[in-house]
């Protein structure tokens, strides 16, 4: 089954990248769709225990203690989920613009989809690592092809950038192999074990080495400087993938492969992480207030929101973990369709500077209400998947000190000002006359639209299903990092 | 050994070939030839034979390594048919590389200082020879005489270092010379350890480790593209080869006394090569930096040693090989088209020859180490080898430079990609396409089935 989802994509990619189909969008989109039934498939065939299921080993690398180790529980299923509910919109959403080379683009968007279902799914740290680094090539070449102006600088830096942290975290794996006990192995018990038995600083220097790669991924203040240049530049697909899927892996890595990895030493750094994590917050969404380009401002907000899914994580609590999974699904949904309403903004009018926007409601009703429940959502208002989220996370994070849950709060606050700016700036106001002619939404983007924002009213009104995927999946997580700690909070 | 008598054999045939008129059909021939040495040489795994008085000893590990070689060399000289075609002295050519093949090969099954002296002349001397083969280029010239001078030196720094070894030991067969340092551990001269150091300065001059690489540069540059990569490989591999050889039978005890000296070369060579490639803007010259550099990730191993080191050290040169292979595949038909190795040449590739893009791209990737590609695996065994010995310092030494390799290779591969082409179109034989599909899939291959190539 997750051989499936893992191998799909590939074949798919291969076949685009070897025969260059005439109609690629369109296999493309049908090859994702295949996708997405088998990972909807998966949720009937694993019970929800909480435990790894439809496992899947076979020795890969045997001199190195390398296995082909993947497995499924309720975290992985839903980043998995996230990303084969995203790839099938984000491919349909490119349909608007010609796209050059359209075999390579569709080619290298599946490639990734199989390089994140892996990272998703792996149980083996070698493994791990090496999906997390195949997801990076895909995303380059996607920049560097299709994107906008000075990116071969921008690609270079965001690559050398996100290498830098994952050589870290190659480092501290090896560290964490030569620890295993007996014949060394990377398989994850072996790594619990590994890095349970090892001193406290020990520990430290290993959290810190995984820490670093995890925080330039979401990316974390101060290893954020490659985001908003990378997201303003990248295409619009491109900007899809990093913010809605990609910077998941790097919340992901925190919660599976280094709070239960070592724990005493990401108890260390905790403190650490949570303040630079709020900062993040408050100096993002500062900066976003003052943006003049849409996307960029985006790009800024994503900053903020992601520092608070971190903050949450890292106060190592069950709330803070469940509102960190939780949050993953709802920043990724309404951060797809942030981009892409930008997306048809910008390919009407071909400016996204704000302050040349606005009016576009009297021409465009139906696009007006569509960006108002996802600014809704974005601002965390109550019967929205953001609320729910950040609940959880700033009442996690209150509960750890009271005065960094306020700082960490002030993010629903400031975002209010920066999206509702935003929204009356693009759609309320006077028409001018790039927006006086505005076509609304076409029947394929209402195809995108609608079930994303359906959604994001769903899992805000009635969130227990998704809670209940991941809780027994999060309790198992902190049970294990509890082993040596002591129960957590 | 059978193997050397085979490509011993070519050599000399291909000698008289130009007696017998049999030009045209050479290359093949000795394509066939080089294959069959390969299938003889690995009949001979598991016997570890020694030969001539013990001078040399066919163990798993020269079989190992000679095999590479060969399969190197196979691959070279199918690369090299279009650049014979062109030639009017195929047939010395061809044999010069042939004895460069066969030098290599007594640098990996040596167990006699006289072989290990014996094959490094036989390789630079052929060497020496090809760098200068295009008579009317000045680069060329300059190339192989500043190689045929730095390399005298070197091997004059190795022949002094082994008297002086065999002064304090009294042997030349590497079993005996660590037999006797074991049993004499506290008495042995301060003139021994001289002789080690000295012996170490001239292989690092033959693996062209910093400060020693100085010939590098301009002898890669000089020489015809395609020496350049038998440089670049087969040479490194045997010089590598070599030093592992010496450096885990030979002086495994004395290893501490050289330790500073070696450790001190290897992170020279990582920063002062990384660093210095970032600076060039011919890709030739640039892709001599970088053999430069990834002989200092095999020289980190080589410091570390310990458990796992021949596999490793095997596994890094036949990735970095394969990938090196690839780039200078590519490069020579960019040069014979651009007159030029320039970066720029290589604007717009992708829109003029996706295919010929993609085996550039997937070359500098293995080198720069990206998973799943070989050079992942060996940058990572190198490093899990250097932390199991405590050296985690010159591992992050290690993760910088290699950052700082990413940031030169792709270079190459933004002006691919994303610059504006030149006009007029790549044409490419069914030969070199086939040539770089294999090698592509080998760099793939490897990474993904490593099993196939840890053998040690």
């Amino acid at each position: 089954m997750i051989g499936f989802l893992i191998f799909w994509p590939l074949v798919a990619s291969l076949a685009l990248f070897a025969l260059r189909p005439q109609n690629a969008k369109v296999l493309a989109f049908v090859a994702s769709l295949v996708e997405l039934v088998a990972s909807l498939l998966a949720i009937v065939l694993i019970d929800h225990s909480g435990a790894v299921q439809l496992i899947i080993t076979t020795p890969w690398i045997a001199s190195l203690g390398v296995d082909f180790y993947v497995g499924i529980d309720g975290i992985s299923l839903l980043l998995v989920l996230l990303t084969t509910t995203l790839v099938p919109l984000i491919i349909l959403s490119s349909y608007g613009q010609p796209v050059q080379q359209p075999p390579i683009f569709y080619g290298l968007i599946l490639f990734m989809q199989m390089a994140l279902v892996g990272v998703f799914t792996a149980r083996d740290g070698f493994l791990f690592y090496v999906f997390w680094e195949m997801a990076l090539i895909p995303i380059y070449f996607i920049c560097l092809i299709w994107g906008g102006a000075d990116r071969a600088r921008i690609t270079l830096k965001f690559f050398i950038y996100t290498l830098a942290g994952s050589l870290f975290m190659l480092v501290g794996l090896i560290y964490l192999y030569l620890h295993t006990p007996g014949v060394h192995t990377f398989n994850i018990h072996a790594l619990y074990q590994a890095g349970h038995s090892m001193s406290a600083p020990k520990q430290g220097l290993c959290s810190g080495m995984f820490f670093v790669a995890f925080a330039i991924k979401m990316p974390i203040f101060p290893f954020h400087t490659w985001q908003p240049d990378t997201y303003t530049v990248a295409p619009t697909q491109g900007t899809m993938l990093l913010s809605g899927i990609m910077l998941k892996m790097g919340i992901y890595g925190l919660i599976r492969w280094l709070i239960p990895v070592v724990p005493i030493g990401v108890a260390s750094w905790a403190f650490t992480a949570i303040v630079l994590s709020v900062i993040g917050i408050v100096y993002a969404s500062c900066l976003a207030i003052i943006q003049v380009d849409f996307k960029r401002l985006i790009a800024y907000s994503s900053i903020a929101h992601v520092g608070l899914i971190s903050a949450g994580a890292m106060t190592l609590s069950k709330i803070g973990m469940q509102g960190a999974v939780i949050q993953m699904w709802s920043h990724g949904l309404i951060v797809f369709a942030l981009f892409y309403i930008i997306d048809i903004i910008s390919e009407r009018t071909k400016t996204r500077t704000l302050s040349e926007l606005g009016g576009i409601r009297q021409a465009a009703p139906l696009l007006t209400t569509v960006f108002m429940v996802v600014t809704l959502g974005s601002v965390a208002l109550p019967f929205t998947s953001g609320f729910v989220g950040e609940f959880l996370l700033i009442n996690s994070l209150v509960k750890y000190k009271v005065i960094v849950g306020a700082m960490a709060g002030l993010t629903t606050i400031l975002g209010a000002v920066y999206m509702f700016r935003t929204f009356q700036r693009t759609m309320l106001g006077e028409s001018n006359s790039l927006t006086q002619v505005f076509a609304d939404l076409t029947v394929r983007e209402k195809v995108i639209l609608y079930p994303v924002v359906a959604l994001i009213v769903l899992i805000g009104v009635y969130p227990a299903p998704l809670l209940g995927l991941s809780e027994l999946a999060v309790n198992n997580v902190l049970t294990i990092a509890s082993q040596v700690t002591g129960p957590m909070k | 050994m059978n193997a050397l008598y085979v490509i011993c054999g070519l050599g000399v045939a291909s000698l008289v070939a130009e007696l017998l008129h049999l030009k045209k059909w050479l290359i093949p021939f000795l394509v066939l030839g080089i294959a069959a040495a390969t299938v003889v040489g690995v009949r001979d795994w598991n016997t570890n034979v020694s030969y001539f008085h013990g001078m040399v000893v066919m163990d798993n590990i020269a079989i190992s390594f000679s095999t590479l070689i060969c399969v190197i060399a196979f691959f070279w000289f199918w690369m090299a048919n279009n650049y014979f075609h062109k030639e009017t002295h195929v047939t010395d050519q061809a044999a010069l590389v042939l004895f460069v093949i066969v030098g290599g090969m007594v640098l990996t099954s040596f167990n006699n200082m006289a072989m290990l002296f014996l094959g490094i002349e036989i390789l630079s001397l052929s060497l020496y020879v090809l760098a200068g083969s295009r008579k009317e280029s000045l680069l060329s010239n300059e190339a192989a005489f500043k190689y045929f001078l730095m390399g005298s030196f070197a091997t004059g720094f190795l022949l002094m270092g082994i008297a002086l070894v065999y002064g304090a030991t009294g042997f030349f067969h590497l079993d005996k010379v660590a037999g006797y340092i074991q049993t004499h551990s506290t008495g042995l001269p301060g003139f021994f350890y001289a002789g080690v150091l000295l012996i170490v300065v001239g292989m690092a001059f033959k693996v062209s480790a910093v400060p020693f690489h100085f010939w590098a540069p301009d002898v890669y540059e000089g020489s015809p593209t395609l020496i350049t990569a038998l440089m670049s490989t087969v040479v490194k591999v045997a010089a590598f080869a070599a030093f592992f050889r010496l450096l885990a039978y030979c002086f495994p005890q004395v290893h501490s006394s050289v330790h500073l000296a070696l450790l001190v070369i290897t992170v020279l060579t990582l920063v002062v090569a990384n660093v210095t490639a970032v600076y060039q803007i011919n890709v030739k010259r640039m892709l001599a930096y970088s053999s430069v550099g990834h002989a200092g990730y095999i020289l980190l191993a080589l410091v570390a040693g310990g458990r796992g080191l021949g596999n490793a050290i095997f596994y890094y040169l036949a990735a970095y090989s394969a990938a090196t292979l690839t780039a200078f595949c590519v490069l020579d038909l960019i040069e014979q088209q651009h007159a030029s190795a320039s970066v720029d040449s290589f604007n717009g590739l992708f829109k003029r020859s996706p295919f010929f893009a993609l085996a550039m791209s997937v070359a500098l990737l293995s080198l720069a180490g990206i998973p799943p590609l070989a050079g992942f695996l060996g940058k990572y065994m190198v490093f899990a080898i250097a932390i199991n010995q405590g050296y985690l310092n010159l591992v992050i030494l290690g993760v910088v430079t290699s950052l700082i390799g990413v940031f030169y290779y792709f270079r190459v591969i933004v002006a691919m990609y994303f610059k504006e082409p030149p006009p007029g179109t790549l044409a490419l034989s069914l030969s070199t396409k086939v040539l770089l599909a294999v090698l592509m899939v080998l760099s793939l291959g490897m990474g993904i089935f490593p099993n196939l190539v840890l053998v040690l």
